[in-house]
């Protein structure tokens, strides 16, 4: 039986400090400070205590593209961002569309052994599209997958995407969808806009996100169904959820902290490693994204973390991959954006950035609502006794300075390079045991 | 001053264009004697490194370099990175380690000779040839020196001028850098086509933008048709080529609604009979063939003046003119 562990003096949603005690893999007591033991010390005064983070939107890249990111290096990466719980998009090679896949991928979390590792499983066979994949057979498994998604790619037929809500009612899934016609967006480098015609890039005008994500809301009411909408990145999205969840629709909406930080004014450096997709839009998109947040229209905060080996960014813009790392700057960017004073969240980073933040409502944007969105029982629990010991500790004392040769992704393909960032993680505990310490891993 | 690269017309500043297309008129002077050739760039090493076709531009450049005593080398990468073949980045590093002075780069992708310029591959000059739909900067000074030649007498800018560009802008490289470089040089620009073909955004570029070519030809000093491509045909673009070419193409009873002295461009390749009538690509009032011999001049005036030849050197070249 592993020993007690006592984190001292860490502030619980940035509240006053308490001393927290963990035995086994539960919080014990909640303390005065000074009151408690246990055998083991972690030091966390001043530093804020959050519920650990779970991620639902996260490419893990194994099998298939071992040399973007494996599971173990990207349950690292989790790790040293303050998650406890990671979802692994499915598009993999194999694609992650049977439960032999996601089984695989589960073990390997476990084996891993950081987070948790929760497959999402594909809607359809190979993503292609065409044929539902065996969403039944993938929910039995051992790895019980309830958030299934064909990200990367927009499950556009509307009768499959119909049948696809349908059918995962049956075990209480949630389908994920990456909203974007694909007719609107062929060869689409960039936000369509003024920029892209001055720079002669193809656009992806938000009228692609946006009609995918009216007719969906609309879907999931007719069929009654949980539908997830991934990375929303436009105004115009956030009007159509925050209409559909005015009229009581089921949808639950996700923003990724590069939606709510970084506009497209970037793209003019033709520099590939702010090629992402949905792509990064304009100032107004941000703001509205940053509002949506704050009111609830947007439910959770999630990375869309997409490694890529160098030689997918080294290159012209045209063949560079889309995608950006995210796993190990979320918290950072999240603590300016998401603050009490909507006023207040700077895009420049500065420690004072974190003042006003908002840490309730960042636990329940980072940790207990995607807990909730992907069903995983033991993450998202409240900092109480009895709760599963998933904890992650932040010092808002000191700043990051984000360098991608020191992430511990196997890629570099950081936007933030050279960032300033508020905070840093100090520990991080999962399921009891600590897997971050003092800032590097346990 | 211009700079070491010249990636976009939107770079560059009045008095930097004027300097090019004054130094371009020298040059063309210089050239018109029996002995072609300047000593100016010898021992400096320039490529071509084309990952498109195009012959005409590539050969351009070439005898501009040519004409400078450089040594000249054409890399034809087939293909690009985006097909398989060997990436950008190394074939940026291979002519860096043979010592390259200037690369003169045509891609298919927006943005290549940015990164060919500021991704730390190579050391020397950057001449950006033609980027996918974004820029084709010695194009449009190639069109501002043949336009300055007609309309202004060869010097000084384009202050007043009007100048319509009909046809494919949403597509053209040439539309943007022509739209950027003649509004620097003072001239008023219309782009016009059907809405389908005109950029996001469009109304907002220092422009005006019309959809009707008849109302505008009456009042141009020069029209510039540019080649429209049968493939926007299957994205939808337009119909097809006929209605095309009824609505925007130029033939000569639509010449004839232009001023008497104006003139007609076309960077070329022309389709016959599509943007233009073989009549007006035949007429007098076009000046293709012209725009062909001042590129090589054009050219001439950017090499010389990013790889450091200076004017004062220029003129004791030139004494005898």
């Amino acid at each position: 039986m592993s020993d007690s562990i006592l984190v001292r003096a860490g502030r619980p949603y940035g509240q006053e400090p308490v001393d927290i005690v963990i035995e086994g893999d539960r919080i014990a007591a909640i303390a005065e400070v000074g009151t408690a033991t246990a055998d083991r010390v972690l030091d966390a005064q001043g530093c804020v205590v959050l519920p650990g983070l779970v991620d639902l939107h996260t490419h893990l890249r194994e099998p298939g593209r071992e040399h973007a990111e494996t599971i173990e290096s990207g349950s690292q990466a989790a790790a040293l961002g303050g998650f406890t719980c990671v979802h692994a998009m499915a598009n993999t090679s194999p694609v992650a569309d049977t439960a032999g896949v996601v089984e695989q991928v589960w073990r390997r979390g476990i084996e891993c052994g950081l987070v948790d590792v929760r497959p999402v499983g594909a809607v359809t066979v190979g993503l292609e599209g065409r044929q539902l994949a065996e969403l039944g057979a993938m929910a039995s498994s051992a790895a019980a997958v309830r958030v299934f998604s064909d990200d990367g790619l927009c499950v556009h037929d509307p009768l499959l995407m119909r049948r696809a809500l349908e059918y995962v009612k049956a075990f209480d899934g949630v389908v994920a969808q990456h909203a974007q016609d694909p007719r609107l967006t062929e060869g689409a480098q960039m936000n369509e806009s003024e920029l892209s015609g001055r720079l002669g890039l193809a656009g992806w005008p938000a009228v692609a996100e946006e009609s995918i994500i009216a007719r969906d809301v609309l879907l999931a009411a007719h069929t009654g169904s949980r539908l997830h909408v991934c990375h929303v990145s436009t105004a115009g999205s956030v009007e159509v959820i925050r209409w559909a969840k005015s009229r009581g629709m089921p949808v639950t909406a996700e923003a990724t902290p590069h939606h709510l930080l970084l506009t497209e004014e970037l793209v003019s450096t033709f520099d590939p490693v702010y090629k992402v997709n949905p792509p990064l839009r304009r100032r107004a998109d941000v703001e509205a994204l940053r509002a949506a947040v704050l009111d609830g229209t947007i439910d959770i905060i999630a990375t869309d973390h997409a490694p890529h080996p160098r030689e997918d960014k080294d290159c012209e813009w045209a063949a560079a991959a889309m995608g950006m790392l995210g796993l190990e700057t979320a918290l950072g960017i999240a603590a300016q954006v998401v603050t009490r004073d909507e006023n207040s969240g700077s895009a420049d980073g500065g420690a004072d950035a974190t003042d006003s933040t908002d840490w309730q409502a960042i636990a329940q944007l980072m940790s207990v609502a995607p807990a909730r969105i992907g069903q995983v029982a033991d993450q998202g629990q409240p900092i109480e006794p009895g709760s599963i010991a998933n904890l992650a500790i932040w010092d808002p004392s000191v700043e990051t300075t984000v360098s991608g040769e020191r992430l511990a992704s196997r890629s570099g393909n950081t936007p933030y390079a050279g960032f300033t960032l508020p905070g840093a993680v100090r520990h991080v505990l999962f399921r009891g045991r600590p897997s971050v310490v003092d800032g590097g891993l346990a | 001053m211009i700079g070491r690269h010249l990636l976009s017309a939107q770079d560059l500043t009045s008095a930097d264009a004027v300097r090019i297309l004054d130094t371009a008129g020298e040059l063309a002077t210089v050239t018109d004697r029996s002995v072609k050739k300047l000593p100016t760039l010898r021992g400096r090493t320039v490529v071509t490194l084309f990952f498109e076709d195009s012959t005409r531009t590539r050969i351009s450049f070439e005898l501009a370099a040519k004409r400078l005593s450089a040594d000249v080398i054409n890399f034809a990468a087939k293909g690009s990175s985006l097909s398989k073949g060997e990436s950008l980045k190394d074939t940026a590093l291979t002519l860096e380690a043979m010592g390259a002075d200037a690369v003169i780069i045509r891609h298919g992708a927006s943005g290549a000779p940015y990164r060919l310029a500021n991704a730390g591959w190579i050391q020397g000059s950057v001449i950006n040839a033609g980027d996918g739909t974004h820029e084709h900067p010695t194009q449009a000074l190639l069109d501002a020196f043949t336009l300055r030649n007609h309309l202004r007498a060869g010097s000084g800018d384009l202050a007043g001028a009007r100048v319509a560009i009909v046809g494919d802008i949403l597509h053209s490289r040439v539309a943007r850098s022509n739209v950027a470089l003649l509004r620097t040089l003072g001239a008023q620009v219309t782009v016009v086509a059907p809405p389908t073909l005109l950029p996001y955004g469009v109304h907002t570029w220092p422009c005006d933008v019309s959809y009707d070519i008849d109302d505008v030809l009456p009042h141009v000093d020069a029209v510039m048709m540019l080649r429209v491509q049968a493939e926007r045909m299957a994205g939808s673009y337009f119909p097809n080529e006929l209605e095309y070419s009824r609505r925007y193409g130029l033939d000569s009873r639509r010449m004839a609604l232009m001023p008497d002295e104006a003139i007609v461009l076309h960077p070329g390749p022309m389709n016959r009979g599509v943007e233009i009538s073989a009549e007006v690509a035949d007429s007098p009032r076009a000046v293709v063939v012209e725009q062909v011999t001042n590129g090589v001049h054009v050219r001439m005036a950017v090499l010389y003046l990013l790889l450091g030849g200076r004017p004062e050197e220029l003129m004791v070249e030139g004494a005898d003119r």
